[in-house]
């Protein structure tokens, strides 16, 4: 039996790898990658802490974060399209047309 | 106490009129305002006449209520406080129900002569009716709340009237100074008002007098009563224009002179002398109080004859003497001879309201001038006026057997009875205010005509506001306004025969009793007679003194006036009360309000609060407004580090 600590240190490797991808990417794409990626060290701990506490609520949890991550990628992809089709580029540094 | 279902018509009336007067004169005729606006005092005139001819001095007072007006607390217990729109009904307010509808009307009759050119008739008109309406509900209340009603809507009245001609500085600027002024004397009377309410529980003349006597037994119902009396003097000092309140009266002589017969001579500002005597239960259980009102009437009696006696507008020296009158009826009260001051005041209402309409029918023959030094001569071109106003004139300085005689008289008698000190300085006030009356007299009437004569088209000296028509040489004034005239001047010729046998003081017993003062025994009568002979003198005396500087050796007084040299300068000059008044009360409270108030906590704390806090608001907004880059990246940022922040602070504080 792999003890609970096992998942949570691979859940939070994985946040964290979301996050600094995250942070330090520019590349639309990629960010939008890291956000799923601490999505699912988010949905790691769920499943974990649910099979450790033989409570049901965690994974139905993981089930409601997957569809939203799925809406979340439909739209998402659809606004990185329409991104790419007026600025020509996916660097978020260069869209910046809200700033003062 | 009898119900009486007309007694609140008699305010009504002109309430009515002034209404009706106020809100469509400017479009009716002028022969329209003029019906409304002597019908409804008329009116109002013959319902009082009526009331009075079926009210004897054993009937009992009539009573009627309105309606309810407050009602808080409950029946029963002490905190239980009422007061109604209810109308009283006595001797005492009986006559001065008189007084008010029947001078009133005739002043109101006058005006329409003397108002006929004034473009601004009808509110003329509104503003005497609505003054009689306040008037009206001041004397007829059953409560002090009622009272004040009256008492501030004769103010208001008094202000609208004093300042009618506003576009003129000075008037604007008099209005504002009597409605200021009086407005000390009503926070006095409100503070005794608040008392009362504390200590009795009620408003109401009846309850209130009922409570007092009890109250003056407990060791406490002393102070607070004369507490009372004192406070109640003070907002007297106020309306009836009495040491230190007395500046906005002369003043008040800015308004025309009807308003100035009507509000300032005859009525509103006798309102405190009503009071007063009105509260008399009050203050013969306070005779600390008594004393204070006797001071204030005897001294304000001589002060303001003294200046009356150096003035040269014919309306000021009026003025002054009304004061003074009006410190003889203080004088009275202060005596204990509650009805003397009302008496008094009855026939100071006939002679100064006569001889205020009479220097309006002056300063209308002459065009508009009031400086006596510019007419003179007058006797042969307006006799009738003159006629009237020597009649007024020897009434007023106590010449048997006219009106002021037999008042002044019984006040003197009565004052003497409580110190020889108030008989001294009453009869040497009554000896001034013989001078200067003659003074008026001869000025205006006798020598030669001084006046500039004026072509038909010239308003070369009309005064501001009274409008100069066409003057060759001075002019009788029409009938509308001579008759009051000769009505007054017949009551104040016989209006003291009321007073014969003591015939005034039975008829207002049922109201202050016959008890106090301490009647002196019978034989003292030689004491009254030569007191009496003694006034006289002195009356007759000032008429021969002005005789003698006026009409004989009209040299004489300037020379008299160069030798008192700096003393003559300051009776002149009012004793510069007025500058007295600006130096210590009106210039450091100007100076205060702007340099402390204005620009101290308004501009610096107030403003400066505001203004600080919009501009911080935008220093650090200027700031703040950096971390909206619109750099996705750095939003990121803030968001993880927000939720680092947050998840910290919850670790922090789930482990404690």
């Amino acid at each position: 039996m792999v003890p609970l600590s096992y998942y949570l240190v691979l859940s939070g490797i994985l946040f964290a790898c979301g996050v600094t991808g995250f942070l330090i990417k520019r590349n639309i794409i990629t960010i939008f990658m890291s956000i799923e990626l601490m999505l699912n060290g988010v949905n790691l701990s769920f499943v974990a802490f649910a099979a450790h506490w033989h409570v049901l609520a965690g994974q139905i949890f993981v089930f409601f974060v997957m569809v939203v991550a799925a809406a979340e990628a439909a739209v998402g992809l659809a606004i990185i399209i329409a991104v790419y089709r007026t600025r020509e580029t996916l660097n978020v540094d260069q869209v910046n047309l809200l700033k003062l | 106490m009898t119900q009486n279902p007309y007694l609140w018509l008699i305010p009504t009336l002109p309430l009515a009129g002034a209404a009706i007067n106020g809100f469509l004169g400017r479009r009716s005729s002028k022969k329209a305002v003029t019906t409304v606006a002597l019908t409804f005092p008329g009116l109002a005139f013959f319902l009082a006449l009526k009331i009075a001819l079926g009210f004897s001095s054993a009937a009992a007072p009539y009573v009627f209520n309105l309606a309810h007006w407050i009602r808080s607390g409950s029946i029963g217990l002490p905190n239980y406080f009422s007061a109604d729109f209810a109308f009283y009904l006595d001797q005492l307010s009986l006559v001065m129900l008189l007084v008010v509808t029947g001078v009133g009307f005739l002043i109101h009759i006058y005006s329409v002569g003397y108002m006929s050119d004034d473009p601004s008739y009808y509110r003329f008109f509104s503003y005497l009716n609505l003054f009689m309406f306040f008037m009206l509900t001041l004397v007829l209340a059953n409560n002090y709340l009622m009272m004040f009603v009256g008492w501030e809507g004769v103010g208001l009245a008094s202000y609208l009237l004093i300042g009618f001609w506003f576009t003129k500085d000075s008037a604007a600027a008099a209005g504002k100074k009597a409605f200021i002024v009086n407005r000390i004397g009503d926070f006095g009377f409100l503070i005794g008002l608040f008392l009362i309410i504390q200590h009795f529980g009620s408003l109401n003349f009846t309850e209130v007098f009922a409570k007092v006597q009890p109250l003056a037994a407990e060791t406490s119902g002393a102070g607070l009563l004369t507490a009372i009396g004192i406070l109640l003097m003070v907002g007297a000092c106020g309306k009836s224009a009495q040491i230190p309140l007395y500046v906005w009266l002369p003043d008040a002589m800015e308004g025309p002179t009807p308003v100035s017969a009507l509000i300032h001579a005859a009525t509103m500002v006798t309102a405190g002398v009503y009071m007063v005597a009105r509260s008399h239960v009050i203050f013969e259980r306070a005779p600390i109080a008594l004393t204070v009102v006797a001071i204030i009437g005897t001294l304000t009696a001589l002060f303001a004859a003294t200046i009356g006696i150096a003035q040269t507008d014919i309306k000021k020296v009026l003025a002054y003497s009304t004061v003074s009158q009006l410190g003889y009826m203080f004088m009275a009260c202060g005596a204990g001879a509650f009805s003397a001051g009302i008496f008094h005041l009855m026939t100071h209402a006939f002679f100064k309201g006569l001889l205020f309409l009479g220097a309006g029918s002056v300063i209308h023959a002459v065009g508009g001038e009031q400086d006596m030094r510019k007419m003179g001569g007058l006797k042969t071109y307006i006799p009738i006026t003159f006629t009237t106003m020597l009649i007024a004139t020897l009434a007023i300085s106590g010449i048997p057997p006219l009106a002021g005689f037999w008042s002044k008289d019984e006040i003197l008698w009565k004052a003497y009875q409580a110190s020889w000190v108030y008989w001294l300085i009453g009869a040497i006030t009554a000896l001034i205010t013989s001078f200067y009356m003659f003074r008026l007299l001869f000025m205006t009437f006798w020598g030669d005509y001084k006046g500039i004569q004026v072509d038909d088209h010239g308003h070369a000296h009309a005064a501001p506001g009274h409008e100069g028509h066409g003057h060759g040489e001075p002019h009788e004034s029409p009938m509308v306004m001579l008759v009051p005239l000769i009505i007054l001047a017949l009551l104040s010729a016989v209006g003291g025969f009321v007073g014969i046998h003591n015939g005034f003081e039975h008829f207002l017993e049922p109201v202050f009793g016959s008890e106090f003062p301490k009647t002196i025994a019978e034989g003292s009568g030689n004491t009254e007679w030569l007191l009496m002979g003694i006034s006289v003198l002195f009356a007759f005396a000032g008429l021969i003194l002005a005789y003698v500087l006026y009409v004989s050796k009209p040299y004489l007084p300037d020379k008299i006036a160069a030798s008192l040299g700096s003393l003559y300068d300051t009776v002149v000059n009012k004793y510069y009360i007025d500058e007295i008044y600006a130096k210590v009360f009106v210039k450091p409270l100007v100076d205060g309000s702007t340099k402390i108030l204005w620009q101290g906590v308004d501009r610096k704390v107030i403003d400066d609060a505001v203004n600080n806090a919009a501009d911080g608001a935008r220093h650090v907004s200027d700031e703040v407004r950096h971390m909206q880059s619109g750099n996705v990246r750095s939003y990121a940022g803030w968001i993880a580090s927000g939720a680092a922040a947050l998840i910290a602070y919850m670790i922090w504080w789930g482990m404690r």
